[in-house]
């Protein structure tokens, strides 16, 4: 198993873009689902739906609206150049946001069913011991939902791993920066470069499976126990 | 009312010239011609082209997987020699149809002079161009570069587009200032169709002649043969010259 060095350049940058998205979704989506699974307010739905958006959209969709919406016209390109940051398309870090949106439900869903499956209960007996709200939630809530940040995570980052649309659509297929796995493997395609695209998709390939494989093992006790 | 029993006739009519269709995978920098073209090859022949839009090496991996294309209007000439060494081409079939010209394209007004001067300034945030490795048109770019010593300076500051259509999205949506595309995306009957542009001379590269040819799976359909007949007339050749092409 060769891979070439801007083989292994794609896959190093596909680690980096997952890693970085999974530590920003644990952080954004750990608080959205904890809302989620606790508020009683009107907007939940709307707000679970906007979450589940990326679910169902198109990643064309998506990096239509962000390519409009980051580039040098757009609001959020305009946000970006007044605080001298320039513009985002065709940035690592243009595709980290991409990703935050595009992977968002697959943090969320799993987080926010596991606070669910908390209950009352633990919280009620918390609060009677006369532990803060911030004090049970990392020593009540965080343990309890440990599989869930662990399902999260895995899905995560590997979602973020399976990305293309997107990224084709507003990475601009630089080296290094932006030519994630799956575009090299693209590139590798339409270049007829078939023995590359090979090597490089059945690393894609195993490391899916093993990811998926690692989750499935690891479930299924817990399921007999129950 | 009238205008919908206009359309039966029509319908009616167009399915009683037992008119044939033909399924076309043409290159992405031809699409504005090739949809004038079919829609002239419709009216005078009766025959319907269907067309797919796209980079010309996806195109070539999906005929020799059994896409059921029936011609093929290539960005290059050695896709349509390799399909047809291989034996998913008629033999004979191929011919160049059209002779790519490259320009650098903004979509301001005034910011690309005559010249291509401003390449040499670097006053520019990105430059677009098309995947070298597969689209004709970002290997011409890249030869015109290298013939103005100014690769190594610019190189930092390309974005590549999938296809020469995603190329030319990049600068029109101004997320990048300048693109080297194919002219016929941005000139019609004569003229620029906006922004600023230098017409890039042939001398900086490699003629990008573009071939058709006849697939195997096109091989005893009437509508194929006509439609590549088609692209021979004086007709579909000045509609060709009016996108910015020239010809062999």
């Amino acid at each position: 198993m060769l891979l070439t060095d801007s083989d292994l350049q794609a896959i190093w940058l596909t680690i980096r873009l997952a890693g970085i998205t999974t530590l920003i979704l644990l952080l954004i989506g750990t608080p959205i689902a904890w809302w989620l699974a606790r508020s009683r307010a009107w907007w939940k739905g709307p707000v679970g739906a906007i979450v589940a958006l990326p679910l169902v959209l198109p990643p064309s969709v998506l990096g239509f609206y962000l390519l409009l919406a980051m580039g040098p016209n757009g609001p959020f390109g305009q946000l970006t150049q007044s605080l001298g940051l320039g513009t985002l398309p065709f940035t690592f870090w243009g595709l980290v946001i991409a990703s935050v949106f595009y992977s968002l439900p697959f943090m969320v869903q799993p987080l926010q069913n596991a606070f669910e499956g908390i209950g009352e209960r633990p919280l009620e007996v918390a609060a009677t011991l006369r532990a803060s709200p911030v004090d049970t939630f990392f020593s009540v809530v965080l343990p309890l939902a440990r599989p869930g940040f662990i399902t999260a995570g895995i899905l995560t980052f590997a979602h973020t791993v399976g990305e293309f649309g997107v990224v084709l659509m507003i990475g601009g297929n630089i080296p290094g920066v932006t030519r994630v796995a799956s575009v090299q493997i693209y590139d590798h395609v339409e270049a007829m470069e078939y023995a590359d695209a090979h090597r490089l998709a059945a690393v894609m390939l195993v490391f899916s499976f093993t990811v998926l494989l690692a989750m499935y093992t690891r479930r299924s006790p817990a399921r007999k126990a129950a | 009312m009238k205008r919908l029993s206009a359309l039966f006739v029509t319908l009616l009519t167009a399915a009683g010239l037992h008119a044939g269709e033909v399924q076309v995978a043409v290159a992405a920098n031809f699409t504005a011609p090739m949809q004038q073209i079919a829609a002239d090859f419709a009216r005078d022949t009766g025959h319907k082209a269907v067309l797919s839009f796209g980079a010309t090496g996806k195109f070539y991996a999906q005929i020799v997987n059994g896409a059921p294309f029936e011609v093929f209007l290539a960005a290059d000439d050695t896709t349509p020699a390799k399909l047809e060494k291989e034996g998913h081409a008629v033999l004979g079939s191929r011919f160049t149809y059209a002779v790519g010209k490259l320009v650098l394209w903004s979509a301001k007004a005034d910011f690309v002079d005559a010249k291509g001067d401003v390449l040499k300034g670097g006053n520019f945030n990105k430059v677009s161009i098309a995947n070298p490795k597969t689209a004709p048109y970002g290997t011409a770019a890249v030869e015109t570069l290298k013939k103005l010593n100014l690769l190594d300076a610019v190189q930092p500051k390309f974005v590549q587009g999938e296809n020469i259509s995603q190329t030319l999205q990049f600068v029109h949506t101004g997320n990048a200032d300048l693109g080297f595309v194919a002219l016929s995306q941005v000139f019609k009957d004569g003229k620029l169709n906006g922004g600023s542009a230098w017409i890039v001379p042939g001398e900086f590269h490699e003629p990008i002649y573009q071939d058709a040819a006849i697939l195997a799976k096109g091989k005893d359909n009437a509508a194929a043969t006509a439609l590549l007949a088609y692209l021979k007339s004086d007709k579909a050749k000045a509609v060709i010259r009016s996108f910015g092409y020239d010809l062999r």
